[in-house]
């Protein structure tokens, strides 16, 4: 079982049915118990990082997601659930993640023109493998994924595991232990994305 | 390198997917998930969901038909028409909306932008402006093309991308429905000010229509268009191999 974590951001239902589609079991909860007897988990999250960080630290959620981390299970951060991983960000202030990944989160604006690069990202772009991991087993490099972010993974060369092109590298997964983060969205990657998410649910 | 997307339009109403030419003439054209389904699967790079109804039974048909396309495929959804208040985003975010695209309702208050973007970010919020010539400039149409606001096009779009809409759907009334190709004029005077993706709309009847478009006009993002697809003119993968033999990137 999968479980999606609730805490208050953005809008799960795509997930939930991504999962559903795949043929995984998956309970979308912010309830302590149900997480840790989870094969998995999930930490999604759209908007601002500060907010975001706030509810997770408020509601008991990071210490949750570093008891489970330190277990050894599974963990998939997708976009901004991702960029929480990282030890801090940068976008609008100063702000704590839950530092599972080394490197902190900040502005594409400050990488490129965005005369030519328009900020938020948004759309399909391609991957390229910077290690292999087994969270690709079932895709090519060059297949390609949905991004609509505006802030990007910096300094976590010992964590990357894919990039993007989009006026440089962007960091597009990254994984530590059995901790995992996407930037772009494998839920709303088509069937690319459908493999992303089968071979994260075969993972114990 | 980020791709150059291609989005049919749905426009649903009473539960099923219609398209009118010019806006007048609606006839309909089939199941809007199944349609959904098909063109996910022919390598359709998003959809728009286009609510055309104005009964409260056809707005929860509507949200009945959401719900299901979100379980069954897996590209971004942009769902748009009767988006009046921040409820309405609500609503259709929570049957499974990736975007929401706002047209009449931000004309009668502008202020729907700025506080939709506070709440669900800027990249949830897509400015749909049905536009066309008049005196030589070109000014925003209201209630589906139907009336003139007198708000000059450009303007409204500069002042759409401050609150914080974070993509432009450009419709240009002049050429919608006619298939001679899609507005490059007016579509180039919107990309000069442009500072978020804009999706053309509007004009497209065939394959080399694409390819034009995407030429003459590198800042484009993304061509838009409904009747075309949904009669079989043009098909989603020939248009992408043609478009990729053309140079132009896209996701096959």
């Amino acid at each position: 079982m999968t479980a999606v974590i609730d805490y208050g951001v953005g809008n799960l239902f795509s997930l939930k049915s991504s999962f559903a589609y795949i043929g995984e079991e998956v309970v979308v909860t912010n309830d302590k118990d149900v997480i840790m007897s989870a094969d998995r988990i999930v930490l999604p999250g759209v908007g601002a990082f500060g907010d975001a960080a706030k509810k997770l630290f408020e509601s008991g959620m990071a210490d949750v997601l570093k008891e489970a981390a330190a277990k050894g299970k599974p963990i998939l951060g997708i976009c901004l659930g991702m960029q929480l991983l990282f030890e801090k960000s940068y976008e609008y202030g100063e702000h704590q993640g839950l530092g599972f990944i080394k490197g902190s989160v900040k502005p594409i604006a400050d990488r490129v023109d965005t005369s030519v690069y328009k900020i938020p990202q948004i759309g399909w772009n391609a991957l390229r493998f910077t290690k292999p991991s087994p969270l690709f087993k079932y895709i090519n490099e060059g297949d390609h994924v949905y991004f609509v972010h505006s802030y990007y993974g910096d300094d976590c060369e010992e964590s990357l595991l894919a990039t993007t092109e989009y006026g440089f590298d962007v960091t597009a997964a990254v994984s530590s232990g059995t901790v995992y983060g996407t930037q772009f969205h494998p839920e709303k990657s088509g069937d690319v994305g459908m493999k992303i998410l089968k071979a994260f649910c075969e993972m114990k | 390198m980020i791709t150059k997307r291609i989005i049919p339009c749905l426009d649903v109403r009473d539960g099923r997917v219609v398209k009118g030419v010019n806006f007048l003439g609606i006839k309909d054209v089939s199941s809007p998930v199944e349609l959904a389904k098909f063109y996910s699967d022919s390598g359709a790079d998003e959809l728009v969901f286009y609510d055309i109804t104005a009964s409260a039974e056809g707005r929860a048909l509507f949200t009945d038909i959401l719900v299901e396309a979100a379980r069954t495929v897996f590209i971004p959804l942009t769902v748009g028409g009767g988006i009046n208040t921040v409820d309405d985003f609500d609503r259709v975010l929570k049957c499974g909306a990736d975007k929401v695209s706002v047209n009449s309702g931000a004309i009668r208050n502008p202020d729907l932008i700025s506080a939709a973007a506070q709440r669900y970010g800027d990249q949830c919020v897509v400015l749909s402006v049905d536009a066309k010539r008049v005196d030589g400039s070109f000014h925003v149409f209201a209630k589906g093309g139907r009336e003139d606001t007198g708000i000059d096009a450009i303007e409204w779009i500069k002042r759409g991308q401050q609150s914080g809409a974070g993509e432009i759907v450009l419709n240009s009334i002049d050429t919608d429905g006619v298939k001679n190709g899609f507005d490059l004029e007016m579509l180039g005077a919107v990309c000069d000010i442009a500072e978020v993706p804009v999706i053309a709309s509007g004009g497209a009847g065939c394959i080399d229509h694409f390819t034009e478009l995407f030429k003459a006009l590198p800042k484009v993002d993304a061509g838009l268009a409904a009747s075309i697809f949904h009669f079989g003119e043009v098909e989603i993968k020939q248009l992408k191999k043609e478009l990729d033999k053309n140079g132009i990137n896209v996701r096959i």
